[in-house]
Protein backbone atom coordinates (compact mmCIF):
# COMPACT_ATOMS: atom_id res chain seq x y z
CA UNK A 1 0.00 0.00 0.00
CA UNK A 2 1.45 3.28 -1.00
CA UNK A 3 1.32 5.83 1.77
CA UNK A 4 1.30 9.44 0.97
CA UNK A 5 4.42 10.95 2.40
CA UNK A 6 3.88 14.41 3.76
CA UNK A 7 6.51 16.16 5.76
CA UNK A 8 5.85 18.77 8.36
CA UNK A 9 4.71 21.51 8.69
CA UNK A 10 1.21 20.19 8.18
CA UNK A 11 -0.77 23.29 9.00
CA UNK A 12 -0.31 26.30 6.87
CA UNK A 13 -0.95 29.63 8.52
CA UNK A 14 -2.95 31.91 6.30
CA UNK A 15 -1.14 34.87 7.81
CA UNK A 16 1.18 36.75 5.55
CA UNK A 17 2.80 40.02 6.51
CA UNK A 18 0.35 41.83 4.28
CA UNK A 19 -2.64 40.13 5.94
CA UNK A 20 -1.34 41.00 9.40
CA UNK A 21 -0.79 44.60 8.42
CA UNK A 22 -4.26 44.90 6.92
CA UNK A 23 -5.78 43.42 10.07
CA UNK A 24 -3.89 45.91 12.20
CA UNK A 25 -5.08 48.77 10.00
CA UNK A 26 -8.67 47.57 10.37
CA UNK A 27 -8.29 47.25 14.13
CA UNK A 28 -7.43 50.93 14.48
CA UNK A 29 -10.89 51.83 13.18
CA UNK A 30 -12.90 51.97 16.45
CA UNK A 31 -10.32 54.19 18.11
CA UNK A 32 -10.07 56.29 14.98
CA UNK A 33 -13.82 56.78 14.88
CA UNK A 34 -13.79 57.95 18.49
CA UNK A 35 -10.87 60.33 17.82
CA UNK A 36 -12.64 61.76 14.78
CA UNK A 37 -15.92 62.14 16.62
CA UNK A 38 -14.37 64.07 19.47
CA UNK A 39 -11.51 65.95 17.81
CA UNK A 40 -12.67 66.28 14.22
CA UNK A 41 -11.00 65.17 11.02
CA UNK A 42 -7.48 66.15 12.04
CA UNK A 43 -6.28 62.63 12.78
CA UNK A 44 -7.70 61.29 9.52
CA UNK A 45 -5.91 64.00 7.56
CA UNK A 46 -2.71 63.15 9.46
CA UNK A 47 -3.07 59.53 8.41
CA UNK A 48 -3.95 60.20 4.78
CA UNK A 49 -1.15 62.71 4.20
CA UNK A 50 1.24 60.56 6.26
CA UNK A 51 0.30 57.55 4.14
CA UNK A 52 1.15 59.36 0.91
CA UNK A 53 4.51 60.50 2.33
CA UNK A 54 5.20 57.01 3.68
CA UNK A 55 4.61 55.30 0.34
CA UNK A 56 6.83 57.82 -1.46
CA UNK A 57 9.61 57.39 1.14
CA UNK A 58 9.29 53.60 1.11
CA UNK A 59 9.44 53.45 -2.69
CA UNK A 60 12.46 55.78 -2.78
CA UNK A 61 14.30 53.77 -0.13
CA UNK A 62 13.49 50.46 -1.84
CA UNK A 63 14.69 51.77 -5.18
CA UNK A 64 17.93 53.06 -3.66
CA UNK A 65 18.47 49.74 -1.91
CA UNK A 66 17.62 47.81 -5.09
CA UNK A 67 14.87 45.81 -3.41
CA UNK A 68 11.71 44.59 -5.19
CA UNK A 69 9.31 47.49 -5.09
CA UNK A 70 5.98 45.70 -5.50
CA UNK A 71 6.70 43.00 -2.95
CA UNK A 72 7.54 45.39 -0.13
CA UNK A 73 4.97 48.04 -0.95
CA UNK A 74 2.22 45.43 -1.02
CA UNK A 75 2.81 44.37 2.56
CA UNK A 76 1.44 47.77 3.65
CA UNK A 77 3.94 48.07 6.49
CA UNK A 78 4.73 51.64 5.46
CA UNK A 79 1.04 52.47 5.68
CA UNK A 80 0.87 50.94 9.15
CA UNK A 81 3.80 53.07 10.28
CA UNK A 82 2.12 56.17 8.85
CA UNK A 83 -1.21 55.28 10.46
CA UNK A 84 0.31 54.69 13.88
CA UNK A 85 2.29 57.92 13.67
CA UNK A 86 -0.74 59.80 12.37
CA UNK A 87 -2.80 58.66 15.34
CA UNK A 88 -0.04 59.59 17.78
CA UNK A 89 0.47 63.08 16.33
CA UNK A 90 -1.79 65.89 17.51
CA UNK A 91 -4.75 66.42 15.17
CA UNK A 92 -4.32 69.36 12.76
CA UNK A 93 -0.56 68.96 12.60
CA UNK A 94 0.96 71.06 9.78
CA UNK A 95 2.02 69.25 6.60
CA UNK A 96 5.78 69.69 7.11
CA UNK A 97 5.60 68.19 10.60
CA UNK A 98 4.07 65.03 9.16
CA UNK A 99 6.63 64.89 6.33
CA UNK A 100 9.55 65.18 8.75
CA UNK A 101 8.11 62.57 11.12
CA UNK A 102 7.13 59.99 8.51
CA UNK A 103 10.31 60.46 6.46
CA UNK A 104 12.45 60.05 9.55
CA UNK A 105 10.49 56.97 10.63
CA UNK A 106 10.68 55.24 7.25
CA UNK A 107 14.10 56.32 5.98
CA UNK A 108 16.20 56.44 9.14
CA UNK A 109 14.14 54.44 11.64
CA UNK A 110 13.47 51.57 9.25
CA UNK A 111 15.52 51.44 6.07
CA UNK A 112 18.90 52.55 7.39
CA UNK A 113 18.71 49.65 9.82
CA UNK A 114 17.98 47.14 7.06
CA UNK A 115 14.28 47.59 6.36
CA UNK A 116 11.25 45.53 7.26
CA UNK A 117 12.01 43.15 10.11
CA UNK A 118 15.48 44.47 10.90
CA UNK A 119 14.66 47.71 12.68
CA UNK A 120 15.62 47.64 16.37
CA UNK A 121 13.30 50.56 17.16
CA UNK A 122 9.63 51.02 16.42
CA UNK A 123 9.71 53.35 13.38
CA UNK A 124 6.53 55.22 14.25
CA UNK A 125 7.82 55.96 17.74
CA UNK A 126 11.21 57.05 16.39
CA UNK A 127 9.41 59.55 14.17
CA UNK A 128 7.25 60.69 17.07
CA UNK A 129 10.16 61.26 19.44
CA UNK A 130 12.18 63.10 16.79
CA UNK A 131 9.25 65.46 16.33
CA UNK A 132 8.60 65.80 20.05
CA UNK A 133 12.13 66.91 20.90
CA UNK A 134 12.52 69.00 17.74
CA UNK A 135 9.19 70.83 17.65
CA UNK A 136 7.87 70.82 21.22
CA UNK A 137 5.36 73.60 20.56
CA UNK A 138 3.62 71.96 17.62
CA UNK A 139 3.69 68.56 19.30
CA UNK A 140 2.09 69.54 22.58
CA UNK A 141 -0.95 71.51 21.42
CA UNK A 142 -4.00 69.27 21.26
CA UNK A 143 -7.38 70.22 19.85
CA UNK A 144 -10.28 70.81 22.21
CA UNK A 145 -12.74 67.89 22.39
CA UNK A 146 -16.26 68.09 20.99
CA UNK A 147 -18.88 69.33 23.43
CA UNK A 148 -16.66 71.89 25.11
CA UNK A 149 -15.01 73.30 22.00
CA UNK A 150 -16.29 76.90 21.76
CA UNK A 151 -15.73 77.06 18.00
CA UNK A 152 -17.27 73.66 17.28
CA UNK A 153 -15.51 70.57 16.00
CA UNK A 154 -13.60 71.38 12.79
CA UNK A 155 -14.90 69.69 9.67
CA UNK A 156 -12.97 67.98 6.90
CA UNK A 157 -12.32 71.18 4.96
CA UNK A 158 -11.00 72.96 8.02
CA UNK A 159 -8.83 69.96 8.83
CA UNK A 160 -7.28 70.05 5.36
CA UNK A 161 -6.77 73.78 5.68
CA UNK A 162 -5.08 73.37 9.06
CA UNK A 163 -2.75 70.77 7.59
CA UNK A 164 -1.73 72.40 4.32
CA UNK A 165 -2.04 76.13 5.05
CA UNK A 166 -1.42 76.21 8.80
CA UNK A 167 -1.24 80.02 8.92
CA UNK A 168 -4.75 80.52 7.57
CA UNK A 169 -6.71 78.88 10.36
CA UNK A 170 -6.67 78.61 14.12
CA UNK A 171 -7.87 75.42 15.68
CA UNK A 172 -8.98 75.81 19.28
CA UNK A 173 -6.61 73.96 21.53
CA UNK A 174 -6.89 73.00 25.18
CA UNK A 175 -4.70 71.47 27.81
CA UNK A 176 -5.13 67.70 27.91
CA UNK A 177 -6.20 65.94 31.12
CA UNK A 178 -2.66 64.62 31.59
CA UNK A 179 -1.32 68.19 31.33
CA UNK A 180 -3.89 69.47 33.79
CA UNK A 181 -3.21 66.76 36.31
CA UNK A 182 0.52 67.37 36.03
CA UNK A 183 0.13 71.10 36.64
CA UNK A 184 -2.36 70.64 39.45
CA UNK A 185 -0.91 72.06 42.66
CA UNK A 186 -3.69 72.58 45.13
CA UNK A 187 -6.97 71.01 44.02
CA UNK A 188 -8.41 67.75 45.22
CA UNK A 189 -8.95 65.45 42.29
CA UNK A 190 -12.70 65.71 42.79
CA UNK A 191 -12.58 69.50 42.43
CA UNK A 192 -10.20 69.27 39.52
CA UNK A 193 -12.70 67.07 37.71
CA UNK A 194 -15.56 69.48 38.47
CA UNK A 195 -13.67 72.60 37.41
CA UNK A 196 -12.24 71.28 34.16
CA UNK A 197 -14.77 69.81 31.72
CA UNK A 198 -11.93 68.18 29.75
CA UNK A 199 -11.77 65.41 32.33
CA UNK A 200 -15.07 63.91 31.19
CA UNK A 201 -16.44 61.05 33.24
CA UNK A 202 -13.33 59.04 34.07
CA UNK A 203 -10.22 60.08 32.25
CA UNK A 204 -10.89 62.84 29.78
CA UNK A 205 -13.68 63.78 27.42
CA UNK A 206 -12.84 62.07 24.17
CA UNK A 207 -9.72 60.35 25.43
CA UNK A 208 -11.65 57.77 27.41
CA UNK A 209 -13.66 56.78 24.35
CA UNK A 210 -10.63 56.76 22.06
CA UNK A 211 -8.89 54.51 24.55
CA UNK A 212 -11.90 52.22 24.78
CA UNK A 213 -11.95 52.12 20.99
CA UNK A 214 -8.31 51.11 20.78
CA UNK A 215 -8.91 48.56 23.55
CA UNK A 216 -11.72 47.03 21.45
CA UNK A 217 -9.50 46.95 18.37
CA UNK A 218 -6.74 45.38 20.43
CA UNK A 219 -9.01 42.68 21.80
CA UNK A 220 -10.12 41.88 18.25
CA UNK A 221 -6.46 41.55 17.20
CA UNK A 222 -5.89 39.27 20.18
CA UNK A 223 -8.86 37.17 19.09
CA UNK A 224 -7.40 37.00 15.57
CA UNK A 225 -4.13 35.87 17.16
CA UNK A 226 -2.06 38.64 15.61
CA UNK A 227 -0.08 38.82 18.84
CA UNK A 228 -0.03 37.12 22.23
CA UNK A 229 -1.55 38.69 25.34
CA UNK A 230 1.67 38.82 27.32
CA UNK A 231 3.15 42.22 26.54
CA UNK A 232 -0.01 44.38 26.55
CA UNK A 233 -1.49 42.74 29.64
CA UNK A 234 1.80 42.99 31.51
CA UNK A 235 2.03 46.66 30.62
CA UNK A 236 -1.51 47.46 31.72
CA UNK A 237 -1.18 45.44 34.93
CA UNK A 238 2.10 47.01 36.00
CA UNK A 239 0.69 50.45 35.27
CA UNK A 240 -2.49 49.75 37.21
CA UNK A 241 -0.55 48.47 40.20
CA UNK A 242 1.67 51.55 40.32
CA UNK A 243 -1.31 53.86 39.84
CA UNK A 244 -3.19 52.13 42.65
CA UNK A 245 -0.14 52.48 44.88
CA UNK A 246 0.18 56.23 44.31
CA UNK A 247 -3.51 57.13 44.05
CA UNK A 248 -3.89 58.03 47.76
CA UNK A 249 -7.64 58.51 47.42
CA UNK A 250 -7.54 61.70 45.37
CA UNK A 251 -5.59 64.35 47.30
CA UNK A 252 -4.00 67.28 45.49
CA UNK A 253 -0.74 65.35 45.39
CA UNK A 254 -2.43 62.28 43.93
CA UNK A 255 -0.98 60.79 40.78
CA UNK A 256 -4.43 59.96 39.44
CA UNK A 257 -6.57 56.86 39.72
CA UNK A 258 -5.72 53.61 37.95
CA UNK A 259 -8.74 54.08 35.70
CA UNK A 260 -7.52 57.56 34.79
CA UNK A 261 -4.14 56.22 33.73
CA UNK A 262 -5.63 53.31 31.82
CA UNK A 263 -7.99 55.49 29.80
CA UNK A 264 -6.03 58.67 29.23
CA UNK A 265 -3.29 59.65 26.87
CA UNK A 266 -2.13 56.91 24.55
CA UNK A 267 -2.32 54.02 27.03
CA UNK A 268 -4.52 51.58 25.11
CA UNK A 269 -3.18 52.62 21.72
CA UNK A 270 0.34 52.03 23.01
CA UNK A 271 -0.50 48.77 24.75
CA UNK A 272 -2.13 47.09 21.76
CA UNK A 273 -0.62 48.77 18.70
CA UNK A 274 2.89 49.83 19.70
CA UNK A 275 4.08 47.49 22.44
CA UNK A 276 2.94 44.46 20.43
CA UNK A 277 5.20 45.18 17.44
CA UNK A 278 6.74 41.74 16.79
CA UNK A 279 10.00 43.12 15.38
CA UNK A 280 11.08 45.41 18.17
CA UNK A 281 9.73 43.65 21.26
CA UNK A 282 11.17 40.77 23.22
CA UNK A 283 10.69 37.37 21.61
CA UNK A 284 9.71 34.74 24.16
CA UNK A 285 6.46 34.85 26.15
CA UNK A 286 8.32 35.31 29.41
CA UNK A 287 10.43 38.00 27.79
CA UNK A 288 7.31 39.79 26.60
CA UNK A 289 5.92 39.80 30.13
CA UNK A 290 9.07 41.52 31.37
CA UNK A 291 9.18 43.84 28.37
CA UNK A 292 5.54 44.92 28.71
CA UNK A 293 5.72 45.33 32.49
CA UNK A 294 8.81 47.52 32.22
CA UNK A 295 7.08 49.73 29.68
CA UNK A 296 4.10 50.11 32.02
CA UNK A 297 6.38 51.14 34.88
CA UNK A 298 8.30 53.60 32.70
CA UNK A 299 5.14 55.20 31.32
CA UNK A 300 3.79 55.79 34.81
CA UNK A 301 7.09 57.07 36.17
CA UNK A 302 7.60 59.53 33.31
CA UNK A 303 3.96 60.64 33.39
CA UNK A 304 3.98 61.36 37.10
CA UNK A 305 7.56 62.42 37.87
CA UNK A 306 9.00 63.23 34.46
CA UNK A 307 8.91 66.35 32.32
CA UNK A 308 6.53 65.04 29.67
CA UNK A 309 2.79 64.54 30.17
CA UNK A 310 2.67 61.26 28.26
CA UNK A 311 5.43 58.77 27.78
CA UNK A 312 4.46 55.83 25.60
CA UNK A 313 7.01 56.69 22.90
CA UNK A 314 9.93 57.21 25.26
CA UNK A 315 9.15 54.08 27.26
CA UNK A 316 8.77 51.94 24.16
CA UNK A 317 12.06 53.20 22.70
CA UNK A 318 13.92 52.61 25.97
CA UNK A 319 12.60 49.05 26.10
CA UNK A 320 13.40 48.55 22.40
CA UNK A 321 17.00 49.18 23.44
CA UNK A 322 16.61 46.67 26.23
CA UNK A 323 14.75 43.97 24.27
CA UNK A 324 17.89 41.96 23.33
CA UNK A 325 18.95 42.12 26.97
CA UNK A 326 15.54 40.86 28.08
CA UNK A 327 15.75 38.11 25.47
CA UNK A 328 19.16 37.06 26.76
CA UNK A 329 17.86 36.44 30.27
CA UNK A 330 14.50 34.94 29.32
CA UNK A 331 15.63 32.42 26.77
CA UNK A 332 13.19 29.50 26.91
CA UNK A 333 14.62 26.09 27.75
CA UNK A 334 14.83 23.96 24.65
CA UNK A 335 12.83 20.74 24.78
CA UNK A 336 15.08 17.97 26.01
CA UNK A 337 17.51 20.31 27.71
CA UNK A 338 17.87 21.26 31.34
CA UNK A 339 17.72 24.80 32.59
CA UNK A 340 21.48 25.26 32.62
CA UNK A 341 21.58 24.48 28.95
CA UNK A 342 23.29 21.07 29.18
CA UNK A 343 21.60 18.20 27.41
CA UNK A 344 19.95 15.79 29.86
CA UNK A 345 22.04 12.74 30.43
CA UNK B 1 59.89 55.62 7.01
CA UNK B 2 62.91 57.37 5.67
CA UNK B 3 61.47 58.60 2.41
CA UNK B 4 58.09 60.15 3.10
CA UNK B 5 56.00 61.13 0.15
CA UNK B 6 54.10 64.35 0.77
CA UNK B 7 51.51 63.27 -1.76
CA UNK B 8 50.84 60.16 0.27
CA UNK B 9 50.67 62.23 3.47
CA UNK B 10 48.13 64.60 1.94
CA UNK B 11 45.99 61.79 0.60
CA UNK B 12 46.05 60.11 4.00
CA UNK B 13 45.14 63.20 5.96
CA UNK B 14 42.41 64.41 3.68
CA UNK B 15 40.80 61.19 2.57
CA UNK B 16 42.22 57.69 3.03
CA UNK B 17 43.02 58.02 6.72
CA UNK B 18 40.96 61.07 7.61
CA UNK B 19 41.09 61.47 11.39
CA UNK B 20 37.40 62.23 11.76
CA UNK B 21 35.62 59.81 9.45
CA UNK B 22 38.10 56.95 9.05
CA UNK B 23 40.09 56.82 12.26
CA UNK B 24 37.02 58.12 14.12
CA UNK B 25 39.28 59.99 16.52
CA UNK B 26 38.34 63.14 18.36
CA UNK B 27 34.64 62.31 18.22
CA UNK B 28 33.90 64.22 21.43
CA UNK B 29 34.46 67.72 19.99
CA UNK B 30 33.21 66.50 16.63
CA UNK B 31 29.84 65.65 18.13
CA UNK B 32 29.63 68.38 20.71
CA UNK B 33 30.49 71.69 19.07
CA UNK B 34 29.64 71.28 15.40
CA UNK B 35 26.25 72.92 15.78
CA UNK B 36 27.20 75.75 13.44
CA UNK B 37 29.86 76.62 10.89
CA UNK B 38 31.53 79.23 13.07
CA UNK B 39 31.99 76.83 15.98
CA UNK B 40 33.38 74.19 13.63
CA UNK B 41 35.85 76.55 11.99
CA UNK B 42 36.98 77.86 15.36
CA UNK B 43 37.55 74.45 16.86
CA UNK B 44 39.05 73.11 13.64
CA UNK B 45 41.59 75.92 13.42
CA UNK B 46 42.48 75.54 17.09
CA UNK B 47 42.96 71.79 16.68
CA UNK B 48 45.08 72.26 13.57
CA UNK B 49 47.32 74.77 15.32
CA UNK B 50 47.76 72.44 18.28
CA UNK B 51 48.50 69.54 15.94
CA UNK B 52 51.21 71.47 14.13
CA UNK B 53 52.80 72.74 17.35
CA UNK B 54 52.75 69.38 19.09
CA UNK B 55 54.03 67.49 16.05
CA UNK B 56 56.87 69.99 15.73
CA UNK B 57 57.90 69.67 19.36
CA UNK B 58 57.51 65.91 19.47
CA UNK B 59 59.52 65.45 16.29
CA UNK B 60 62.32 67.66 17.63
CA UNK B 61 62.73 65.72 20.86
CA UNK B 62 62.00 62.28 19.40
CA UNK B 63 65.56 61.01 19.93
CA UNK B 64 65.86 62.34 23.47
CA UNK B 65 62.71 60.94 25.10
CA UNK B 66 62.86 57.32 26.16
CA UNK B 67 60.16 54.89 25.12
CA UNK B 68 58.90 54.42 28.68
CA UNK B 69 57.97 58.03 29.44
CA UNK B 70 57.00 59.16 25.98
CA UNK B 71 53.25 59.38 26.53
CA UNK B 72 53.35 61.69 29.57
CA UNK B 73 55.90 63.86 27.80
CA UNK B 74 53.70 64.09 24.69
CA UNK B 75 50.66 64.97 26.76
CA UNK B 76 52.62 67.71 28.54
CA UNK B 77 53.66 69.15 25.20
CA UNK B 78 50.12 69.01 23.86
CA UNK B 79 48.71 70.58 27.00
CA UNK B 80 51.16 73.46 26.75
CA UNK B 81 50.22 74.04 23.12
CA UNK B 82 46.52 73.94 23.99
CA UNK B 83 47.02 76.44 26.81
CA UNK B 84 48.73 78.82 24.39
CA UNK B 85 45.90 78.52 21.86
CA UNK B 86 43.33 78.96 24.58
CA UNK B 87 44.97 82.17 25.81
CA UNK B 88 45.21 83.44 22.24
CA UNK B 89 41.53 82.79 21.62
CA UNK B 90 40.66 84.39 24.91
CA UNK B 91 42.53 87.48 23.75
CA UNK B 92 41.30 87.74 20.18
CA UNK B 93 37.98 85.86 19.83
CA UNK B 94 36.51 86.08 23.30
CA UNK B 95 32.87 85.30 22.38
CA UNK B 96 33.85 82.20 20.46
CA UNK B 97 36.10 81.22 23.34
CA UNK B 98 33.06 81.36 25.59
CA UNK B 99 30.88 79.35 23.19
CA UNK B 100 33.45 76.59 22.76
CA UNK B 101 33.89 76.54 26.53
CA UNK B 102 35.25 73.31 27.95
CA UNK B 103 35.94 71.89 24.50
CA UNK B 104 38.99 74.11 24.03
CA UNK B 105 40.97 72.75 27.00
CA UNK B 106 39.62 69.32 26.05
CA UNK B 107 41.62 69.47 22.80
CA UNK B 108 44.41 68.15 25.03
CA UNK B 109 42.62 64.85 25.29
CA UNK B 110 41.70 64.75 21.60
CA UNK B 111 43.00 61.41 20.39
CA UNK B 112 43.88 62.77 16.98
CA UNK B 113 46.69 64.82 18.46
CA UNK B 114 48.21 62.20 20.72
CA UNK B 115 47.69 59.64 17.99
CA UNK B 116 49.64 61.65 15.41
CA UNK B 117 52.33 62.51 17.95
CA UNK B 118 52.89 58.89 18.85
CA UNK B 119 52.28 57.23 15.50
CA UNK B 120 53.98 59.70 13.21
CA UNK B 121 55.86 62.63 14.73
CA UNK B 122 57.88 60.53 17.17
CA UNK B 123 59.28 58.46 14.29
CA UNK B 124 59.80 61.07 11.58
CA UNK B 125 62.00 64.10 10.95
CA UNK B 126 60.76 67.61 11.47
CA UNK B 127 59.38 68.60 8.08
CA UNK B 128 57.23 65.58 7.37
CA UNK B 129 55.95 65.71 10.96
CA UNK B 130 54.92 69.35 10.64
CA UNK B 131 53.27 68.66 7.31
CA UNK B 132 51.47 65.62 8.70
CA UNK B 133 50.14 67.66 11.63
CA UNK B 134 48.97 70.37 9.26
CA UNK B 135 47.24 68.09 6.77
CA UNK B 136 45.61 65.95 9.46
CA UNK B 137 44.32 69.14 11.04
CA UNK B 138 42.96 70.30 7.71
CA UNK B 139 41.26 66.95 7.15
CA UNK B 140 39.70 67.14 10.61
CA UNK B 141 38.64 70.75 10.07
CA UNK B 142 37.05 69.97 6.71
CA UNK B 143 34.85 67.31 8.25
CA UNK B 144 34.02 69.56 11.20
CA UNK B 145 32.97 72.36 8.85
CA UNK B 146 30.97 70.02 6.63
CA UNK B 147 29.17 68.67 9.68
CA UNK B 148 28.66 72.15 11.09
CA UNK B 149 27.24 73.40 7.79
CA UNK B 150 24.86 70.45 7.48
CA UNK B 151 23.64 70.80 11.04
CA UNK B 152 23.27 74.54 10.82
CA UNK B 153 21.42 74.28 7.53
CA UNK B 154 19.01 71.58 8.66
CA UNK B 155 18.71 72.94 12.16
CA UNK B 156 18.13 76.62 11.49
CA UNK B 157 17.65 76.98 7.73
CA UNK B 158 20.58 79.39 7.50
CA UNK B 159 24.34 79.24 6.96
CA UNK B 160 27.35 81.16 8.28
CA UNK B 161 25.53 82.82 11.14
CA UNK B 162 27.67 84.72 13.69
CA UNK B 163 30.81 84.47 11.62
CA UNK B 164 31.85 87.83 13.10
CA UNK B 165 32.83 85.97 16.26
CA UNK B 166 35.82 84.62 14.39
CA UNK B 167 36.50 86.95 11.48
CA UNK B 168 35.73 90.36 12.92
CA UNK B 169 32.71 92.63 12.61
CA UNK B 170 32.83 92.67 8.80
CA UNK B 171 31.79 89.03 8.73
CA UNK B 172 28.47 89.71 10.41
CA UNK B 173 26.93 90.12 6.97
CA UNK B 174 27.96 86.65 5.83
CA UNK B 175 24.85 84.97 7.14
CA UNK B 176 22.78 83.42 4.36
CA UNK B 177 19.16 82.67 5.18
CA UNK B 178 18.18 79.90 2.79
CA UNK B 179 14.68 79.29 4.05
CA UNK B 180 12.75 82.18 5.52
CA UNK B 181 10.31 81.35 8.33
CA UNK B 182 12.13 78.15 9.10
CA UNK B 183 11.02 76.28 12.20
CA UNK B 184 14.17 75.33 14.03
CA UNK B 185 14.73 71.59 13.69
CA UNK B 186 16.19 71.08 17.15
CA UNK B 187 17.23 67.49 16.57
CA UNK B 188 19.91 68.53 14.08
CA UNK B 189 21.41 70.97 16.55
CA UNK B 190 21.20 68.60 19.52
CA UNK B 191 23.80 65.80 19.85
CA UNK B 192 21.66 63.15 18.05
CA UNK B 193 21.93 65.28 14.91
CA UNK B 194 25.72 65.12 15.15
CA UNK B 195 25.62 61.32 15.37
CA UNK B 196 23.20 60.99 12.47
CA UNK B 197 25.06 63.37 10.17
CA UNK B 198 28.46 61.87 11.04
CA UNK B 199 27.04 58.49 10.13
CA UNK B 200 25.71 59.81 6.84
CA UNK B 201 29.05 61.43 5.97
CA UNK B 202 30.90 58.18 6.71
CA UNK B 203 28.37 56.30 4.59
CA UNK B 204 28.88 58.76 1.74
CA UNK B 205 32.65 58.31 1.94
CA UNK B 206 32.32 54.53 1.88
CA UNK B 207 29.98 54.76 -1.08
CA UNK B 208 32.45 56.89 -3.04
CA UNK B 209 35.28 54.49 -2.13
CA UNK B 210 33.24 51.49 -3.27
CA UNK B 211 32.33 53.18 -6.56
CA UNK B 212 35.97 54.13 -7.14
CA UNK B 213 37.16 50.61 -6.38
CA UNK B 214 34.57 49.08 -8.67
CA UNK B 215 35.74 51.33 -11.49
CA UNK B 216 39.39 50.40 -10.87
CA UNK B 217 38.55 46.71 -10.85
CA UNK B 218 36.59 47.06 -14.06
CA UNK B 219 39.59 48.73 -15.69
CA UNK B 220 41.90 45.97 -14.51
CA UNK B 221 39.74 43.18 -15.85
CA UNK B 222 39.63 44.49 -19.38
CA UNK B 223 41.33 41.99 -21.67
CA UNK B 224 44.61 43.09 -23.12
CA UNK B 225 44.28 44.02 -26.73
CA UNK B 226 45.62 41.50 -29.16
CA UNK B 227 45.71 38.64 -26.68
CA UNK B 228 44.85 35.33 -28.23
CA UNK B 229 42.68 32.63 -26.83
CA UNK B 230 44.60 29.64 -25.58
CA UNK B 231 43.71 26.46 -27.39
CA UNK B 232 42.97 23.70 -24.99
CA UNK B 233 42.76 20.77 -27.33
CA UNK B 234 44.63 19.65 -30.32
CA UNK B 235 48.22 20.26 -31.23
CA UNK B 236 49.76 23.59 -30.79
CA UNK B 237 52.10 24.09 -33.62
Amino acid sequence: MALMRITSPHAHGPLTTAAVMRTVLLATLPGLVALTYFFGFGTLVNILWGGVVAVVCEATALRLRKRPLGFYLNDASALVTATLLGIALPPYAPWWLIIVGVAFAILIGKHLYGGMGYNPFNPAMVGYVVLLISFPLEMTTWAAPAGINPTGTPGLLQALQACFTPASIDVTTMATPLDLLKQNQSLLLEDLWVQNPQFGRWAGLGWEWANIGFLAGGIWLLYKRIFTWHAPVAMLVSMTLLAALFYDGGSSASAGSPLFHLLSGATMFGAFFIVTDPVTSAVSNRGRLVYGAAIGVLVFVIRVWGDYPDAIAFSVLIMNFAAPFVDYYTQPVTYGHRKDGDPES
Amino acid sequence: MADVSYRELSLNGLWKNNPAIVQLLGLCPLLAVTGSVVNSVGLGLATTLVLVCSNTAVSLIRNVVSEAVRLPVFVMIIASAVTCIELLMQAFTYELYQILGIFLPLITTNCVILGRADAFASKNPLLPAVYDGFIMGVGFTLILVMLGALRELVGTGALFANMDLLFGPGAAEWKIVLVADYKDFLLAILPPGAFIFTGLIIAAKNLIDAKFKARQDALKEQPVKGAKRVRLTGNIS
